[in-house]
């Protein structure tokens, strides 16, 4: 129950002046630029363009400047801001193929076409802190080495030369848009990926590690997993032709699963799929193994009752926006709510304290 | 039509090229190249966003990934040529001068225009595009045999 | 001459914009009412108001459907620069434009279902005139009753006995519009 109350405006100003003056921190420190956070914060400016759904890395950086590098928070401030901006468009779907990679790795093949490339890759560091960041940030000059141009062919399509992988036939179906309708299930994949393209990462990271320790048992190799960079193309309407309106960074993952088989389909190896926004290894990886364990009934698999497997909680519950919002809120004023709860229990007492005395008189 | 005096393609690429640019970069190159022609406004610049689409698995069905903001605009030059832009971001200014190279490239200023503010947007993209990749490919695996059982 | 197809927009987007919006709603809010509504010069035939309308109302995810005598190349440009709207079929589309006739018969057009009655097609119709007399008009946003020269009265009274599933319409001639939304009892 809601009753308007008034009062608080002065609290409440005087709140964000002094959080203003805590975020800038102590004074005789520099003050972060919102370029800084963009070059040497960048994962995190990732994780905000990924979950705000949102692909603006100077946006996202002054998203986290203001939210104290609270990153849900920053999250929270890029959705809105994306609620304000006008649509222009949908753009064609990205090509990864034509990726151009930073990073590129397949764990089912040693010898893929193209290679394994390593990229700059938190992979086989020690983990250890390295104090010399402390003091100073300079860098060695990085090695180079003539690049050959090719394009790099997917690694699924090698399997799916003996027949031994399910395809992915290209269908032209329009899909259905989150931000424009209510999430109703059943979800279709596309409506999936939407949903998991900008879900919670630990959310997810979490889930996708459940199916690995058996929850939907579900033993996932990484096919192919490539980081880099994807023109984006779209139709303009006015000019009657199409154009590329940027370029984005996208982390994409495509996970190998072994299929016993089904009534309708043969053992093979089944597919899932991860693709998010900036370098966001960790993310795409979830993605794709949550995407597969949420394929059960379209591959004929049985419900274990995993938690993964009930899309419906799986997609009502990865959004952190929403969860925090409905969180969060419970620690405002509820001050009627509770009234009438303490009303409750205290005539609950009464009976009870009665009902004792009574049976004690008898 | 305006595909008469710039072959499609042509203009597909330039767009692109523009659309993509460092911030302030077409700006620069195009004020060191000539002096701004007089235009007036179809549509003032405004930021939006575009929803970017992926297909599953690469290849099948397509879904809608997130947004990115785009800053667009068109204008008249007073010779009656019509530029657009569509450029990545939210820079009003730089929309400006993407429009305006638009509309100059389907002038007599065209290869000037070309020489100066397209050739060099170009060299830039290409060579920061080369360099990262020539960084990716030294991190490159060359896996060689420890040893191999014969026996 | 797709310059001439470029200009023709509201000239201050965000006042133009909203005082045309203020129109339209107050129309469909008091239905019989006629509402002024200016800043938009289209492309022939589409009227000063109409044309405000779409600029208003639509952009690239309203399809929109033209009929015969306004699916000209021009007004299709037109559209296309101004509100990216995509020109569909009747039953596919949010909006349609046309002379009453041409939009005929009300069954091509999506009526929303019961879970989501505004997934819906609203018509603009272009009408010869416009006046507050003709059939009556009651319902909501009607005092007792209101006047309107609508060019029949069946269609009206089948499509109001949907609600809440039904078309809405909006009447547009010169500068003027009225509007008719599916809750207003026609006789």
């Amino acid at each position: 129950m809601y009753v308007a109350v008034k009062g608080g405006e002065q609290a409440i100003e005087n709140a964000h002046t002094w959080l203003a003056e805590e975020r800038r921190g102590d004074v005789t420190v520099p003050e972060l630029s919102v370029a800084q956070i963009r070059e040497q914060m960048a994962l995190a400016v990732n994780r905000v363009m990924a979950e705000g759904s949102l692909f603006d890395p100077d946006l996202a950086a002054l998203a986290i400047k203001q939210s104290r590098g609270d990153l849900i928070e920053a999250i929270f401030l890029i959705r809105a801001y994306r609620t304000t901006l006008p649509r222009f468009g949908v753009s064609a779907p990205i090509d990864t193929e034509t990726m151009a990679c930073d990073r590129r790795i397949s764990a089912t093949f040693k010898d893929v076409p193209g290679g394994q490339i390593l990229g700059p890759t938190f992979d086989y560091t020690h983990r250890l802190i390295d104090f010399k960041l402390a003091a100073d940030g300079e860098v060695d000059a990085v090695p180079e080495r003539p690049a050959d141009h090719t394009t790099m062919p997917r690694v699924a399509d090698f399997l799916n030369r003996e027949g031994l992988i399910e395809e992915a036939p290209q269908v032209d179906t329009e899909p259905r848009d989150l931000t424009r309708e209510p999430l109703e299930m059943p979800a279709d994949r596309a409506l999936r990926l939407q949903a998991l393209a900008r879900a919670d990462e630990g959310f997810t990271l979490s889930l996708a590690y459940s199916t690995q320790r058996g929850y939907a048992r579900n033993h996932a190799f990484v096919g192919e997993l490539r980081i880099g960079t994807v023109d984006v193309q779209m139709d303009i309407p006015e000019l009657g032709f199409a154009i590329d309106i940027g370029e984005i960074t996208v982390t994409e993952c495509e996970s190998v699963n072994q299929f016993t088989g089904s009534k309708t389909e043969p053992p093979q190896f089944t597919r899932g799929y991860g693709l998010v926004f900036g370098q966001t290894e960790r993310k795409a990886i979830s993605m794709a193994l949550v995407d597969r364990a949420m394929r059960w009934e379209e591959l004929g698999e049985d419900n274990v009752g995993a938690p993964v497997q009930d899309a419906e909680f799986v997609l009502y519950h990865a959004d952190n926006i929403q969860a925090t919002g409905f969180l969060e809120h419970i620690k405002l004023p509820h001050y009627v709510d509770f009234q009438s709860e303490l009303e409750l229990v205290r005539k609950l007492r009464r009976d009870v304290h009665r009902a004792q005395s009574q049976e004690a008189a008898e | 039509m305006e595909e008469q005096t710039a072959p499609r393609q042509d203009r597909q690429a330039w767009m692109g090229l523009l659309a993509k640019a460092g911030q302030g970069q077409a700006a620069q190159l195009l004020d060191a190249a000539v002096t701004r022609p007089a235009f007036t406004w179809l549509r003032p610049p405004e930021l939006g966003s575009v929803m970017v689409r992926g297909r599953a698995s690469g290849t099948g069905a397509p879904f809608n990934l997130g947004e990115m903001t785009v800053t667009r605009c068109a204008l008249r030059l007073d010779c009656g040529t019509v530029g657009h832009a569509y450029i990545q971001g939210r820079n009003k200014a730089d929309a400006e001068a993407a429009a305006i190279t638009d509309a100059l490239m389907q002038t007599e200023q065209a290869s000037a225009v070309r020489e100066q503010v397209l050739n060099p947007l170009e060299q830039a993209r290409s060579a920061a595009k080369g360099s990262r990749a020539a960084k990716a490919a030294a991190t490159k695996v060359d896996f060689f045999t420890l040893v191999r059982g014969d026996d | 001459m797709q310059v001439e197809t470029l200009g023709g927009g509201f000239s201050d987007p965000a006042l133009q914009s909203a005082a045309a919006f203020r129109g339209v709603m107050e129309a469909m809010a008091r239905p019989g009412t006629l509402q002024s509504v200016r800043g938009a010069t289209p492309p022939a035939p589409l009227s000063a108001a109409a044309g405000a309308v779409l600029l208003t109302l639509c952009d690239t995810e309203t399809p929109l459907h033209l009929t015969q005598g306004f699916d000209t190349p021009d007004l299709r440009s037109w559209i296309a620069f101004h509100t990216g709207a995509p020109i569909v079929g009747p039953s596919h589309c949010q909006f349609a434009l046309g002379h009453w006739d041409d939009l005929m018969p009300l069954s091509n057009y999506q009526v929303g279902t019961s879970e989501y009655p505004d997934r819906s097609a609203t018509l603009i119709v272009e009408m010869p005139d416009l006046k507050q007399s003709g059939a009556t008009l009651k319902g909501p946003g009607i005092k007792s009753q209101a006047s309107l020269s609508l060019p029949c009265i069946t269609p009206f009274q089948n499509n109001a006995a949907l609600f809440p599933l039904g078309v809405d319409f909006i009447f547009t001639c010169g500068e003027t519009l009225a509007a008719l939304p599916r809750t207003t009892e026609v006789f």
